[in-house]
């Protein structure tokens, strides 16, 4: 990031939420970089930016779409990068259509799927091709990727950019010309986003957004350019990489889903297919490798390594789906493991209202945060909703250790793993959660070590003696062995791997997360190594590890030209030496060694064999960048702008006000505001937008406990614009109630020329601030109230992320009611805006014919007019 | 100090040193004239890594007699160069402070208040409900006859603080168990 | 005989010892307002919790000014584009970069610029006669939030050290003023010769929760409680060569620790910079060793008048005129050394 030449932070306020890792910006800074913030507030971030531009929340598509028509009609996109590197000279089968040609939608829209059939959105095939992909170099045909992603993106002007994210188009010019001023072989530009493009039911399109763009700039791979994802817990990266996540297996390798999945086979065949480039190829000896880590001798190829002991999905079952399963009755037991739902997650009420729905729950942290204690503390009990005489539901709080008391790995936002070595040992009965699974693991076993039923065997073949020290804490390098990798037999037979090609098929080799292996390779621990960062290289490649095989940028070999020369001397980082005949440079090449740039792949070879001298993109299944995404996506090949769930502004880009495929929860309790057009929108004519604080911890289980830091940021505010206060009355530092559908919040007043109206959709828009970090409850040594409970659970169908940047609200000043008195408050909002669980849940905007899926009578819109104000109370 | 001794007293030290006006040396008490870091006699200096956010500062654990009694930025991390945020200078207090819960605590259904409770006596609950939960819900197959071998009746949410081991470990465990919903704040 | 004092920018070595003064830079342009340098001080100084818990109502400051319990505050503040156009014109006016606008004595002027190797930009309080021709900074904002972490200034003409009776307030060897702890009796005399409003007396009273939050959980240890505290400039730290606790977290170097003169250097050095990229409302604080108080072991790069900030555009030591009144009344002398001798014996009796 340091070599940046331009800094694009958007969707992330860095300054705050990561104040360490913005020094690389200051430093970037210094030597003459720019840095650009676009965000709907004005943060300490854009306080030490050249320039902030204030972004009507949820509108980035538009602002990155006209980036990206700006660059190809201006002719500024990198042409040899693009050509070779991305699959922009890919051309598309003939049935597909975007949502120029079909009012908002792009072709294989299916009702019952709630979303798309990708079908129609593959390369076309020429059976001639090496890849048997149909090309063409000069990027003219009609369906070439270059040419759809031109018309897709011709609506997306400055003048759209003026009316949809409120920017005007002097600030989009200032914006477009250092972007392409800092995006050449001499120069790059990075783009840094964090929860402000994750946590909107478009998420991962705003980021795809980000990633053509830099593709097209040819700012991907090199120094100083990039993606960087700013994330927000110290291995949040880490729990995906190993992941606490329903639809994943370590690695990225997916849960097996049932009717998909059913036999290995099945699963090899839909997930790895073997006519791909790329290391994917390989996916057969990952799985193998992880089931042999997981059952040892249980698995054999007999029994296609046990694979039949993994249980099956059969669609999500994240969190969300989890609690409505609560209200159903259907989840007995709830852990929560450093986490705090009752503040943290979206719609806090309904996650409160969930948990009293349990049998039990196990809270594990370090102080009795809000989720331990809402049955006694909650607003609910406050309100009269629950009462605690009639709660069911067992509690255990479980004291955790800390990151001092225990040794073990984080992984932290650019994949580099970290060991921390264990200091103290925890006091009391705290315990790590190391030792808190495997001791459940051996109680489990234990009372099952007779049964002859098969649903208990994966229980009892799995591997599970970890030595344990005096006090009982398992050694965690033990289980990093596991997850490095090792062989089973032969010679070598318990010696760590070196690297993830050495996993094979045959059961040969046992290997818990395939793209750590090399973290323990020789049997050193290679996250402990701690050369001090000014005894090596800006890479510092003697820090740590990072995956896979502790390389620092991803698809580096595109900072190399086609002939494998670096783009210009000041972007070097790896380059073709001709004479050793391989790749060199100050990264470990993120390629294979010996390929040459020349190379071209043969026909008839598949997996990484087949990737050409020019397919810097290793993991794609063409090896090259994609700018249009044929699979992969659920929502559509290209970021397309639909509005966010309740908004008050009218999609003018397309006829279909939000994304159809987004993932909808119908519940009481989770009802949506009318959106722009529908009667009832102007009860919540306001959007907020809820963030963090540098000052605070997520949902404060580590900050609101602590006198330090509670002192530095005592109470939970809001931040609302100068015109905002003046046409509500609000009060400076007085007291303000927010309300949403879901429920009402009061907050102390920040007014502040920080926040401005914006004007979008003809209308001006207030976008009110709020931190989420407070709870209600007790315990802390500050308390407040939830920004999350004013949240529904609109979510990213993705990843299944929830919306929480740009949502509906009311506003007025004052306190809000106590008692039963605030439900009574909620609903009256609610029914004056004749909300039923129905609101806002219909996919598509318009009625259509189920042919043709075109609008069947266009629609005249009719604006509601502006309000002048909401001060019914 | 235990004795009186007029020679010590400042304002002789004064008078016969450069320090006329008493504002240096002669005042100087002996603790600020031996004055060391309260670090330095630390059993113990571990390195480790920051909990709070993925930047991943490196930090330096200053240990005595098994406790921690001072955290810092650990200078030698080419990721954060000895920096720290509010949060991460605050490490030692999430640490130590008094209000930590160190102890099991219980509630019984419709209790309005916890109990302590042993340690030993919890996890052999938890183990009990666990399986309990486990049957409860258990699904040999779906709606279709495909098997899917698993549990709906038993939750994870956490994994983004805790360490990979630990996540690596809670994703074997709950697999083997049949137990599919695990999440964590990657989604939130 | 009177020779011992110190003179401006200077400050004598009473100590004997091989050491520089030191003192911080604190670049305020770059400073992200993350309040790291609050929270390492008071964990590194053991400084208890400060404030009731409420909003202080300015912006998101909420730790108000420097007292016995804030050794380091960090203030924020919100401007828009006139202020900002009036602290441009106003730093393009400033001459000698970090003067205060009221100036010293032309004879002492020549040699301070000599001092801290400064271009001569003319005398203080007076127009640039040649105007430099700053290119407009292109990216002039329409609004800034402006913050800036405060501290203990480390005076050459320290009020709080010349008050202090008991010689608890003492000059160490690397040029710092320091309270020690085990001799203050908290007589409460610094607090009023601190022009700065620094240096405070540490009471009970000042560490209070909400009403409803007297839960004593989370009630810390107090040390030091009755007498009077400030910044050490983590005295502790500089005897093992190691850096003050606020300037080793600082996340974007925005606090630097150095030998004061070198810092001097650099601020002179960043402000020029700044200057010649267009950024005209940069100017330093407490470099001018002709100002109140002697110059400061803590020069600041301000982005607007001090005032803004809250600091007092010119500082004066009250003790100022005290070597003159010595060379005219000596029984004056004798009595501020009686009165030492008494609270010294006074405190010893505690």
């Amino acid at each position: 990031m340091a070599n940046a030449d331009l800094i694009l932070i958007q969707g992330s306020n860095m300054a705050e939420c990561h104040p360490v890792g913005f020094q690389w910006v200051t430093e970037a800074k210094q030597r003459g970089a720019k840095v650009i913030h676009v965000d709907p507030r004005f943060t300490r971030t854009s306080a030490v930016a050249d320039k902030h531009i204030t972004i009507r929340a949820g509108s980035d598509i538009v602002l990155l779409g006209a980036l990206i028509n700006h660059m190809i009609e201006n002719d500024l996109w990198f042409k040899d990068y693009v050509t070779h590197y991305t699959n922009a000279a890919h051309i598309i089968s003939e049935g597909f259509a975007g949502p120029e040609d079909l009012d908002g939608l792009f072709s294989g829209y299916d009702d019952e799927l709630q979303g798309y059939n990708n079908e129609t959105w593959q390369y076309e095939e020429d059976p001639d091709a090496a890849d048997g992909i149909a090309k063409d170099m000069t990027l003219q045909h009609p369906r070439s990727v270059f040419q759809i992603l031109r018309r897709h993106y011709s609506r997306y002007t400055p003048e759209a950019v003026e009316d949809m994210a409120g920017i005007s188009q002097k600030d989009f010019k200032y914006l477009a010309d250092a972007f392409a001023e800092n995006s050449t072989r001499d120069r790059t530009t990075c783009i840094a986003y964090a929860l402000g493009w994750t946590q909107h039911s478009m998420g991962a399109q705003f980021i795809r957004t980000s990633a053509v763009l830099q593709l097209l700039m040819g700012n991907m791979g090199r120094p100083g350019g990039g993606i960087m994802a700013l994330r927000g817990h110290a291995t949040i990266q880490g729990s995906t990489d190993i992941p606490t996540l329903f639809n994943l297996l370590p690695g990225y390798l997916p849960f097996p889903v049932a009717g998909k999945h059913d036999t290995l086979q099945d699963y090899f065949d839909e997930s790895f297919p073997q006519d791909q480039k790329g290391f994917w190829h390989n996916g057969d000896a990952y799985m193998i490798s992880l089931l042999k880590a997981w059952f040892g001798d249980a698995a054999t190829a007999e029994n296609d390594y046990a694979y039949h002991y993994l249980p099956r999905l059969t669609g999500a079952h994240g969190t969300y789906q989890t609690l409505m399963r609560m209200f159903d009755k259907g989840v007995d037991g709830y852990f929560v493991l450093g986490q705090n739902p009752a503040v943290g997650s979206a719609n806090g009420r309904m996650q409160r209202m969930g948990m009293a729905n349990l049998k039990w729950m196990v809270v594990r942290d370090f102080q009795q945060i809000e989720t331990a204690t809402w049955w006694r503390d909650g607003p609910e009990i406050q309100s009269g909703e629950l009462k605690t005489e009639e709660i069911d539901t067992e509690v255990f709080f479980m004291p955790a250790a800390n990151h001092t008391e225990k040794a073990g790995t984080f992984t932290q936002t650019q994949r580099l793993v970290q060991w921390r070595h264990q200091a103290v040992t925890p006091p009391g009965d705290a315990r790590s959660e190391l030792e808190f699974f495997h001791d459940l693991g051996k109680r489990l076993r234990e009372r099952l070590q007779d049964s002859t039923d098969p649903r208990d065997r994966p229980l009892l073949d799995m591997t599970w003696d970890y030595p344990v020290d005096e006090h009982g804490e398992p050694d965690a390098e033990a289980v990093m062995k596991e997850i490095n990798g090792f062989y089973t037999t032969g010679p070598d037979a318990g010696k760590p791997l070196d690297n993830f090609n050495q996993m094979k098929t045959d059961g040969s080799t046992a290997g818990g997360c395939w793209i750590y292996a090399g973290v323990y390779a020789g049997g050193v621990n290679r996250a402990a190594l701690r050369v001090p960062g000014d005894k090596q290289d800006e890479m510092a490649q003697k820090w740590a590890w990072a995956w896979p095989a502790n390389r620092r940028i991803l698809y580096n070999r595109a900072s190399a030209d086609l002939d494998g020369k670096p783009w210009s001397e000041r972007k070097k980082l790896v380059w073709w030496d001709e004479d050793a005949t391989k790749w060199v440079g100050h990264d470990t090449p993120d390629f294979p060694i010996d390929r040459a740039p020349n190379a071209k792949s043969e026909k008839g070879v598949f997996g990484p064999d087949a990737l050409s001298g020019d397919d810097p993109f290793i993991m794609q299944t063409d090896g090259k960048g994609w700018l249009f995404a044929p699979m992969g996506m659920k929502d559509g090949p290209l970021p397309t702008h639909y509005e966010p769930a309740e908004s008050p502004v009218s999609n003018t880009m397309y006829p279909q006000q939000e994304s159809p495929s987004r993932l909808l929860i119908t519940a009481e309790g989770n009802q949506l505001a009318p959106a722009s057009g529908n009667p009832g929108s102007e009860v919540y004519p306001h959007v907020f937008t809820t963030y963090r604080l540098t000052e605070h911890h997520t949902a404060g289980g580590m900050s609101r406990f602590l006198p330090y830091l509670s002192e530095l940021q005592p109470e939970m505010f809001c931040e609302v614009s100068e015109e905002l206060a003046e046409e509500y009355g609000l009060e400076s530092y007085g007291w303000a109630t927010i309300i949403s559908p879901r429920g009402a919040i009061e907050a102390r007043v920040l007014v502040t020329q920080r926040m401005k109206p914006v004007r979008a959709g003809g209308k001006t828009i207030h976008q009110i601030g709020l931190p989420y970090h407070w709870g209600v409850g007790k315990e802390a040594l500050i308390t407040g109230d939830g920004a999350n409970d004013l949240l529904g659970m609109t979510l990213d169908p993705n990843v299944f992320i929830q919306s929480a940047k740009a949502v509906a609200c009311a506003i007025q000043p004052g306190r809000r009611p106590r008692g039963e008195a605030l439900v009574e408050f909620v609903n009256e909002y609610r029914e004056r805006a004749g909300i039923t669980e129905m609101t806002g849940q219909s996919r598509l905007t318009y009625e259509r014919d189920p042919e043709t899926m075109e609008i069947a009578e266009p629609p005249t819109l009719s604006e509601p007019e502006h309000h002048e104000g909401d001060k019914l109370v | 100090m235990s004795r009186f001794s007029m020679l010590g007293w400042p304002v002789f030290r004064q008078t016969k040193s450069k320090d006329k006006y008493g504002r240096g040396p002669s005042v100087e008490s002996p603790k600020y004239e031996n004055m060391r870091p309260r670090t330095e006699d630390a059993d113990d200096v571990v390195q480790s890594v920051c909990p709070y956010c993925a930047v991943g500062c490196g930090q330096r654990i200053y240990v005595k007699d098994n406790e921690v009694i001072h955290i810092e930025g650990d200078p030698d991390s080419p990721i954060s160069r000895g920096r720290l945020c509010p949060k991460g200078a605050a490490s030692e207090q999430l640490v130590n402070t008094p209000s930590r819960q160190k102890t099991v605590l219980y509630r019984a259904p419709r209790a309005t208040d916890w109990e302590e409770i042993e340690l030993e006596k919890a996890m052999d609950m938890i183990a009990d409900r666990f399986l309990e939960a486990r049957e409860n819900h258990w699904e040999d197959y779906d709606e279709e006859g495909t098997p899917v071998n698993r549990t709906m009746g038993i939750a994870s949410l956490g994994g983004a603080t805790i360490d990979n081991e630990e996540n690596y470990l809670i994703k074997k465990l709950f697999s083997a168990a049949g137990a599919v919903q695990i999440e964590n704040q990657a989604r939130i | 005989m009177f020779d011992f004092r110190e003179k401006p920018g200077q400050l004598i070595d009473a100590h004997g010892q091989d050491t520089e003064r030191k003192g911080f830079f604190t670049d305020t342009s770059i400073c992200i307002g993350c309040k790291a340098c609050e929270v390492a001080c008071k964990e590194w100084n053991e400084v208890p919790m400060d404030g009731n818990l409420e909003l202080l109502e300015s912006s998101y400051d909420n730790t108000g000014d420097l007292g016995a319990n804030t050794w380091r505050h960090v203030a924020f503040i919100e401007q828009d584009e006139q202020q900002i156009e009036k602290a441009r014109d106003s730093g393009q006016k400033l001459v000698s970069l970090g003067m205060p606008s009221i100036g010293a004595p032309e004879a002492r002027q020549k040699e301070s610029a000599k001092h801290i190797g400064m271009p001569e930009f003319g005398s203080p309080g007076t127009r640039i006669k040649e105007k430099v021709d700053n290119p407009p900074n292109p990216d002039t904002p329409e609004f800034r939030w402006l913050m800036s972490s405060d501290v203990c200034k480390h005076c050459t003409f320290a009020g709080c050290l010349d008050v202090c009776p008991t010689g608890a307030l003492y000059r160490t060897e690397y040029g710092t003023v320091v309270v020690q702890d085990d001799i203050c009796n908290g007589c409460g005399t610094c607090v009023a010769g601190c022009p700065f409003g620094v240096i405070e007396r540490r009471d009970t009273g000042t560490i209070h929760t909400k009403p409803d939050r007297v839960d004593s959980r989370y009630a810390m240890d107090v040390k030091n409680e009755g007498t009077a505290n400030k910044c050490t400039l983590c005295y502790d730290r500089l005897v093992d060569d190691q850096q003050p606790a606020c300037a080793q977290t600082c996340p974007t170097t925005s606090i630097k620790f150095g030998n004061q003169s070198e810092m001097v250097e650099s601020a002179v050095e960043r402000v020029t910079t700044m200057h010649a990229q267009g950024s005209t409302e940069a100017r330093l604080y407490g470099a001018n060793p002709n100002d109140g108080v002697g110059g400061i072991g803590s020069v600041f790069l301000l982005l607007d008048e001090p005032e803004v900030y809250g600091l007092p555009p010119d500082p004066q030591v009250p003790t100022k005129d005290l070597p003159h009144m010595y060379k005219k009344v000596g029984i004056a002398a004798a009595g501020m050394l009686a009165a030492a001798a008494t609270a010294f014996v006074g405190a010893r009796k505690k």
